[in-house]
């Protein structure tokens, strides 16, 4: 399939041939799979993107902005960036994937100043590209991407693998959301770029990220990691989807009556904000901000005053209710399994890239503020993307003539017949009560994890039962599909780790066990299972005899915080 | 949540259509888009930036519905607030460009 067929097609959005092949398909398009199409494209293959909403506009970065772990290549900065996060990600992250990490994002956003990023400069004239303000950046993404020849469908949310008859995949099937039109792609490899879990939270951007890449590529016989590691709440004013966390650093944390909140913080103490909200109101107020830095603050961030001043509130003088909104796997790390450094699952021909995929090894189970985020959308998608391609010109184009079956079940087909339609609006409501209260998800204990884990067992039961709903309803019902099986996976791999690690609280088992210092596997869709993996094998090795003995924990640095 | 579409303001591109991830809107022939699905909008506030006239107003709950007057949006300088604030449209310089994080992470402890 040459580039140009592809090329000369104009809207992205309706007016497409339903039926396309490529050798490469990227599901996603947020700053992961834009990297990934970018770098199949680059690399020479043809690339589909297909997006469930619009590419550019869609996705939590978009939305919201993020801090990139952007270090220059000086050996002490980045052994100080590396060290500064493995005590809070629990020991977990490996060296030789952060300075990977570290590397190949250097030269990427690099590369969105030569493609014009109006990055700014700072007090010294030399530029500073540490922050990307999303709608920016990811218009910028978009046109790189057309640039490139690469294919986009809009309101294409895919929703099933298409595999052969010796298990690799081989492309996609979707439906188009305004015209309600089925599609397939055909690819040689497929990436799997369909960001995090956050349960229809209306955390900033996110509503567009309910796991469905994690149901589709486990359809296909792939594996999560540490989907324990699954509890990100971001801090909003109480009546606002804007979870932009940076700037409740300068607050002062109130309890009705006005009183401080003793050891509640936006880092360290957030907990504190979450178990004070399990009985009370908590008010937040930005009053350690001097004057001089809220109008730096006004200028680095419009979104984060954007409700408050639509809603009359000054957050410097007035004091405004907070709530901590449900991120998942968002901000929290766990996703698919990678089992090499091209990001390739444990399936042939499916990668996975950005918050899709397990962020552990740079992250462990501790995302503390973003920055690393951002860094591995823009690292994984740009590795996925350039294997990808590489596979998929080692397989050939013929391999786009293979028979080719969809594998995607839940909500797709029904196990029995006769049953009522799926009321996919209760299922949505269960499955949120089960994961956004914080002392089920935040706060965890066997028995509220045990307890939850029947309750969802059943409601996935109750999806396989079902009878399927009609087209206009089919995005909203695999999206509860993929939101059951993602919290019978969290909740599984929960139960799994008797110990406190990274952002995993388990009530029980308050400390830190160094028997536990391991990852720990999950998949099986009607069958739920968890199993433990040691650390790493091979390069990853290379990392590991440091991990236990680096517990510099450098409050202070500044590379890496959450905007 | 969206909570306006201005009928005098509209020019009926439809970008507004596209962009929402969400799929909020829908397109009217010779009109207004409509907002057809409220409730699955998520106020990102991304369709207020990509509206090159100012038409669409995006009310800061968002988890219940408000009730907007156009005129007084208009008036208190609300409607289009973001585009100005981030410095998007022609003519404008993106805040991008002007940001002070750097500035900030210093005060950062
Ligand atoms: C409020 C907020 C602030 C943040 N701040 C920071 C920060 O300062 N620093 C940092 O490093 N990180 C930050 N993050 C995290 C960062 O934004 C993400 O890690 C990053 O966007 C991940 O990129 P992604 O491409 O993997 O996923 P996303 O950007 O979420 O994109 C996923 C894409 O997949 C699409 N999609 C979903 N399902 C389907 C489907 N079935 N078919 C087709 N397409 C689908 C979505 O529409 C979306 O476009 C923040 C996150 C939030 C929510
Ligand atoms: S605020 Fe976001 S989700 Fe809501 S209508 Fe506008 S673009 Fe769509
Ligand atoms: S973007 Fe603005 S002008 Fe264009 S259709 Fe939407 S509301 Fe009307």
């Amino acid at each position: 399939m040459s580039k140009n067929q592809f090329e000369s097609q104009e809207s992205s959005i309706t007016d497409f041939d339903p039926n396309l092949a490529a050798d490469v398909l990227v599901i996603g398009g947020g700053p992961s799979g834009t990297w990934a199409a970018w770098s199949a494209a680059a690399s020479g293959a043809s690339a589909v993107l297909v997006d469930k909403g619009y590419c550019g506009t869609t996705g939590c970065a978009a939305a919201s902005g993020n801090g990139v772990w952007y270090v220059p290549p000086d050996q002490s900065l980045r052994e100080a960036a590396m060290a500064s996060r493995e005590t809070l990600g629990g020991f977990l992250s490996n060296r030789h994937w952060m300075a990977r990490v570290l590397e190949q994002t250097y030269t990427n956003v690099n590369q969105l100043a030569e493609w014009g990023y109006p990055f700014p400069t700072d007090d010294e004239g030399k530029p500073y590209r540490r922050s990307l303000q999303g709608p920016e950046y990811m218009r910028l993404m978009r046109k790189q991407v057309k640039k490139a020849g690469v294919k986009i469908l809009d309101h294409s949310p895919a929703l099933e693998l298409l595999i052969d008859q010796d298990g690799a995949v081989g492309g996609a099937k979707g439906i188009n959301r305004r015209t309600g039109r089925r599609w397939a792609v055909r690819a040689q490899a497929v990436i799997i770029a369909t960001g995090g879990c956050a349960f229809l939270s209306k955390a900033l951007g996110c509503n567009v990220l309910t796991g469905d890449g994690y149901l589709m590529a486990a359809e296909a016989g792939a594996e999560m990691s540490g989907m324990e590691f699954s509890n990100a709440y971001g801090i909003s004013p109480a009546f606002s989807s804007v979870t932009k966390t940076l700037f409740y650093n300068w607050a002062t944390f109130t309890y009705e009556d006005g009183t401080e909140i003793p050891g509640a913080g936006s880092q360290r103490g957030r907990s504190v904000i979450a178990k004070t909200l399990l009985t009370q109101p908590v008010y937040a107020i930005l009053d350690r901000a001097t004057e001089e830095m809220r109008v730096a603050m006004r200028v680095a961030q419009p979104n984060f005053f954007l409700p408050l001043d639509r809603a009359g509130i000054d957050p410097f003088t007035q004091r405004f209710p907070v709530t901590l909104r449900l991120e998942g796997t968002v901000r929290g790390t766990g996703g698919i399994r990678i089992v090499d450094e091209t990001c390739a699952t444990s399936v042939r021909g499916l990668y996975a890239a950005g918050d899709a995929a397990t962020r552990e090894l740079i992250c462990g189970g501790f995302t503390g503020g973003g920055s690393h985020n951002a860094a591995w959308a823009i690292s994984s998608g740009f590795w996925s993307g350039q294997s990808a391609a590489e596979y998929a010109s080692l397989l050939g184009g013929k391999a786009n003539q293979r028979r080719l079956e969809g594998v995607g079940e839940a909500a797709l087909q029904s196990k029995s017949s006769g049953a009522n339609t799926l009321a996919t609006d209760e299922v949505i409501q269960a499955v949120q009560a089960e994961v956004f209260p914080y002392n089920r998800n935040y706060f965890r204990t066997e028995r509220g994890l045990s307890a939850s884990l029947d309750r969802l067992h059943s409601l996935w039961q109750e999806i396989r039962t079902s009878r399927v709903v009609a087209d206009n309803e089919i995005v909203r019902a695999r999206e509860a599909a993929a939101m059951v099986a993602t919290a019978r996976w969290m909740y599984s791999s929960a139960l799994e780790r008797k110990e406190t690690r990274g952002m995993h609280k388990h009530e029980d088992y308050p400390q830190l066990d160094p028997n536990q210092q391991h990852y720990l596997l999950s998949g099986g869709l009607d069958k739920v299972w968890v199993k433990a993996q040691p650390l790493g094998r091979g390069a990853e090795d290379r990392g590991k005899g440091e991990i236990f003995q680096s517990k510099i924990l450098d409050s202070t640095s500044k590379i890496g915080v959450a905007l | 949540m969206i909570e306006l579409v201005s009928k005098s303001r509209c020019i009926e591109c439809n970008l507004c259509v596209s962009v929402c991830p969400t799929n909020v809107f829908d397109s009217v022939l010779n009109g207004a888009p409509t907002i057809a699905r409220q409730s699955d909008c998520q106020t990102c506030y991304i369709c207020e930036l990509y509206c090159p006239v100012d038409a669409l107003y995006v009310a800061p709950q968002s988890d219940r519905q408000t009730t907007v007057n156009e005129a007084e949006l208009t008036a208190t300088g609300l409607l289009g607030s973001y585009r100005e604030n981030v410095g998007w449209g022609s003519g404008r310089t993106s805040t991008a460009k002007t940001d002070q994080t750097f500035q900030l992470l210093k005060h950062l402890k």
